[in-house]
């Protein structure tokens, strides 16, 4: 059978890991569990709407879609400003990583507010999380889910807003350098998954 | 937070003494949080037994007033009258022995203690990839330790719904008359979730990046392998729980539906989401245990653990086929019959990798040189046991037969001998193993000895005859089983059942006894008393801030013991070979 | 030791033998390994001046300890999907000679006959509280259904057992008793604080007595 014996000495013992820093690694596999979170809220939305068709309206019905899809392309390009903002640390462009990180940050606060001008003309609407004084179309379980999957979401925005707030305040104290940018990297990976499930958020709940 | 540059000079600096607050209460050491998961799962082992106590105590003399609770009087008049357990105190009793078992007590044992303590010694690291995490992660459990237990004492008492938590009796506060009790239940468990999480993301982390120059995937300790996959499953299956019991705290508090039948809800949706996280769970559970014991018979035999490889595909395999069986506790809950039977079909197969490592672990032993130290006689009692705990879920994964013994005593009798038999098992085995790393000291070998036989002895008295119960169709989670006319012959058993789980339980203060004693009175231990090849053994014991006085080379995978290249019967996996490419061994020679 | 209770449905002798076919490979390879375990744990003791064999594996053995658990399990597996199909698949399930409702809640049955029409679900429909009346011989449908939480309908003797859960109103259940007699009905899934007390009675008539006993039903019903 095997031997460990061999591959020692020649060439002299092996160096293991990725070659990737722990922090980028580290939020790659926090990313991981970030998909079964997310999996777990969508999931049950499909088993739920698939059970109990009536209870969900039809789209655009409750929903305000262009809205959405206003704040959709907002979130789409605040990942386009931050991988502008990573490219420009890469070439040691500290302006450059200071702008785009800005524009990143503000185009994420606009989406929260959008968000929660969405919530409250919902809430106006009759459009509410809970069975007691649910007045829209379809049913308690709408909004219920509805609520449960945006606004984890929105909660995960609102962790990377700040979190962004943070970088582009280490940016302007130039702690980022050409060799060194591991946060803003490690930003970007978080930003862009926030991203990407909101257009999946968007595809499955404003829709379908 | 440090990067991969962190590797030498940790160990390197020289640093001065740090406070005791910082070194022993907010430490970042991955020693000392580990010894902290100790102290902590030790204690609510000691909860989760007494609990286990009360619930004997009530099957065994139910309501009985010439029998009252010992201790009864301490404990409010909601709880127990005059002596006699009321209902309600029961259910919370079954609902948090088993709560408190898993989660704050094994699971933590395995994972918390001993991912946080071996990994960076085994794979030669100063310390985890993210230090300051780690001590969050700590921190974090043991504030859920706190409100789980805040429960017991709050008006409604605590959840009584078991630790499946099926709603609608956990999500209506009218069904089950339990309040505040359940929803601290279930924030507890999400502040665990989170305390997991970073736990898991750490040791993923600082398998893949932070091994000591040599130390290739398949130089890796068994041991370290199962804390790796392990980790990997607690990362994407405990999401999957603290989604779920989200979604029925808001149930609860602000008046959502998802289980809640009356507005549409799905109460089986909570079953579908507690075992997609359920199963790999019980993985989880086992996986370390499995790998502790590898390291254990392997040295306590004085041979390579036999089939290597196929021991870390068995892990593996048993961590994918793990996500397709959940189903499988869910055979009489109304699920379509027809997913049933494919549910059956892979609950069959994920049997077989359990196989192989049994056969391996006997393949090991087999023409070995036993020495029969404690967490020798307590790994091989785990092989044991754990057969008997994986021959008696074939019964229950066979969809016909299962409808007729889902939810009785065998079930119990099953988890129980995966858990106690299984887990704890290898625990005790782990913590005697360890335990001189640890603390510098041995544990008294006599009383250890000791535990094990009485340990063994009414564990089986205890457990074994569960089976029976099962299979005469006493249900589990039952106050009185003398309500039911068929019930009625199996008082006696029921009785002696308890008297064994009563010694069992008292058994278990000679294990205390001996590790606290030990702490103190126990003979200084050598770096490596049981002559075994991992890197921990190559730190002192125990092992100074930063583990190792010079990172460790790697030349060889950790079970190369009487090997024919050493005058000993142990080879360490970071001794230099002799001038010299080292002679490629002999193949084994097959019989 | 408590064993099976005695078994009075026609599907019942059927689970209790893959019972017994699992009962019997288990137990052999239980004794296997045990035997295994003990007799390597007493020959490979350790002995002064003896050395352990320096033996990595062999993936040969490997194969042949993964392939015939294999096929065990696999075969176990086949044993059981027919009868299961053919005790909860609803198009496997026979013409039922008597159809009744069980309602679950909190904590007890109330179990619904039909009236003199023989349908359930009219006005003529009569209840009985944890009193299930059948004939011998003839297949019953339970239409299942629970009101609050979900309880477990568990006839020990005719090795039934189905989880009835709220907003499921189409759980159906059914068997066929072979012996008249009084049974006990019990809840398998705890419920709450009375879960332990929600038990029914079934009682098993001969073809004439239940003649009896559903004519004096009816007619006290009206």
């Amino acid at each position: 059978m095997d031997h460990s014996a061999a591959m020692t000495l020649e060439g002299g013992p092996v160096e293991p890991g990725m070659g990737v820093p722990n922090l980028k690694l580290g939020m790659w596999v926090f990313l991981l569990s970030e998909v079964m979170f997310f999996t777990a809220l969508i999931g049950s939305y499909i088993i739920l709407r698939a059970a109990q068709p009536e209870a969900f309206a039809e789209p655009g019905v409750v929903l305000n879609v262009p809205l959405t899809a206003f704040n959709t392309f907002l979130l789409i390009c605040s990942s386009v400003t931050m991988v502008k903002a990573f490219a420009a640390i890469e070439h040691g462009d500290q302006k450059g990583l200071r702008l785009w990180l800005l524009a990143t940050v503000a185009m994420g606060a606009c989406f929260l507010g959008v968000q929660a001008y969405e919530y409250v003309k919902l809430v106006d609407h009759g459009f509410v999380p809970f069975a007691a004084g649910y007045a829209a179309e379809g049913g308690a379980l709408y909004g219920a889910t509805f609520y449960t999957m945006t606004g984890f979401h929105g909660a995960h925005v609102t962790i990377g807003v700040l979190a962004l707030i943070w970088i582009t305040v280490r940016a302007f104290m130039g702690k980022y350098t050409r060799a060194s940018h591991g946060g803003v990297e490690t930003m970007g990976l978080y930003w862009h998954f926030v991203d990407l499930v909101w257009i999946i958020l968007f595809t499955i709940v404003y829709l379908i | 937070m440090a990067t991969t540059s962190a590797h030498a000079t940790a160990a390197a600096e020289p640093h001065h003494e740090p406070s005791f607050v910082r070194k022993y209460i907010f430490s970042t050491d991955h020693k000392v949080i580990g010894i902290q998961f100790l102290f902590m799962s030790l204690f609510f082992l000691l909860i989760g037994g007494l609990l286990a106590g009360v619930i004997r105590w009530q099957l065994g003399w139910p309501t009985n007033p010439d029998m009252p609770l010992p201790g009864g009087g301490l404990l409010p008049e909601t709880m127990v009258n005059q002596g006699i357990v009321l209902p309600e105190f029961y259910n919370s009793a079954v609902t948090m022995h088993g709560t408190i078992m898993i989660f704050f007590a094994i699971m933590p044992l395995l994972v918390g203690v001993y991912a946080n303590y071996l990994i960076p010694l085994q794979i030669g690291a100063p310390d985890m990839a993210f230090p300051k995490l780690n001590m969050a992660s700590f921190w974090t459990a043991a504030p859920a330790g706190v409100i789980m237990l805040a429960g017991f004492f709050v008006a409604g008492g605590h959840s009584g719904a078991g630790w499946t938590q099926y709603p609608p009796l956990s999500a209506n506060p009218e069904f089950s008359g339990v309040y505040m009790g359940q929803q601290l239940w279930l924030i507890s468990m999400i502040v665990l979730g989170f305390s997991s999480l970073m736990g898991a993301v750490n040791y993923v982390t600082t398998v893949i990046n932070m091994r000591a120059p040599g130390m290739t995937w398949f130089r890796l300790p068994l041991a370290t392998w199962a804390l790796f996959v392990t980790a990997v499953l607690i990362l994407l299956a405990v999401p999957v729980l603290t989604g779920a019991l989200i979604l029925l705290l808001f149930d609860q508090t602000i008046g959502t539906t998802f289980f809640s039948p009356e507005y549409g809800g799905e109460p089986l949706l909570w079953q579908h989401l507690f075992w997609f996280f359920g199963h790999p769970e019980v993985y989880i559970l086992i996986l370390p245990a499995m790998g502790f014991v590898s390291e254990i018979i392997a040295a306590g035999s004085r041979k390579p653990i036999f089939g290597y490889h196929a021991m870390v595909l068995a892990i593996i395999a048993i961590a994918f086929l793990g996500w397709g069986v959940w189903g499988h506790h869910m055979f009489q809950s109304g699920m379509n019959p027809t997913l049933g039977m494919g549910f059956m079909a892979t609950t069959m197969v994920i049997a077989v990798p359990s196989a192989i490592k049994v056969f391996n672990w006997l393949a090991t032993m087999w023409r070995g040189d036993l020495h029969f130290h404690t967490p020798m006689l307590h790994a091989v009692a785990f092989v044991g046991m754990f057969v008997i705990g994986g021959l008696s879920g074939v019964f229950v994964a066979s969809t016909p037969v299962d409808i007729f013994l889902h939810d009785t005593y065998f079930v119990v009798a099953h988890i129980h001998y995966v858990l106690f038999g299984g887990s704890l098992f290898a625990l005790y085995a782990a913590i005697t193993f360890w335990y001189p790393k640890m603390f510098g000291r041995m544990m008294n070998p006599l009383l250890g000895k000791l535990h094990f036989w009485l340990t063994v002895l009414f564990f089986n008295l205890t457990f074994f005859p569960m089976h029976n119960l099962g299979i005469a169709g006493m249900m589990r989670r039952i106050y009185d089983p003398n309500q039911y006319e068929f019930l009625r012959p199996m008082q006696e058993l029921n009785t002696m059942i308890s008297i064994a789980a009563l010694l069992l339980i008292g058994t278990q203060l000679i294990f205390a006894f001996n590790f606290f004693w030990s702490l103190f009175r126990g003979e200084p231990a050598p770096a490596n008393p049981w002559r075994a090849n991992s890197l921990e053994w190559a730190a002192p014991s125990p092992p100074p801030h930063g583990n190792f006085a010079r990172t460790p080379v790697v030349y060889r995978g950790p079970y190369e013991y009487s090997s024919p290249l050493s005058v000993e019967d142990y080879l360490p996996q970071d001794d230099p070979p002799a001038e010299g490419p080292e002679p490629v061994p002999a193949p084994a020679t097959s019989h | 030791m408590p064993w099976l209770p005695a078994q009075v449905s026609t599907f019942g002798g059927e689970i209790d033998s893959i019972f017994y076919i699992i009962l019997v490979i288990t137990g052999i390879i239980f004794l296997l390994v045990e035997a295994t375990l003990l007799w390597f744990a007493f020959r490979y003791r350790h002995r002064e001046g003896r050395k352990a064999e320096h033996i990595h594996g062999n993936w040969k053995v490997e194969v042949i300890w993964t392939t015939i658990p294999f096929i065990i399990v696999i075969a176990l597996g086949a044993m059981s999907f027919g009868p299961w199909a053919r005790i909860k698949m609803l198009g496997r399930f026979p013409a039922p000679g008597l159809e009744i409702g069980v309602m679950a809640s909190q904590f007890e049955w109330m179990v619904t006959y039909p009236g003199a029409d023989g349908r359930l679900g009219t006005d003529d429909d009569f209840q009985r509280r944890n009193q299930v009346h059948i004939p011998v011989a003839q297949p019953i449908l339970v239409h299942l259904s629970a009101e609050d939480v979900i309880h477990s309908f568990f006839l020990p003797h005719f090795r039934v057992k189905q989880d009835a859960v709220p907003g499921m109103d189409n759980q159906v259940v059914w068997f066929e008793a072979t012996e008249p007699g009084e049974y006990e009905l019990a809840c398998a899934e705890l419920c709450g604080t009375g879960h332990t007390r929600m038990r029914g009675t079934l009682v098993v008539h001969s073809a004439a007595d239940f003649e009896t006993w559903y004519e004096g039903a009816t007619q006290t019903a009206n």
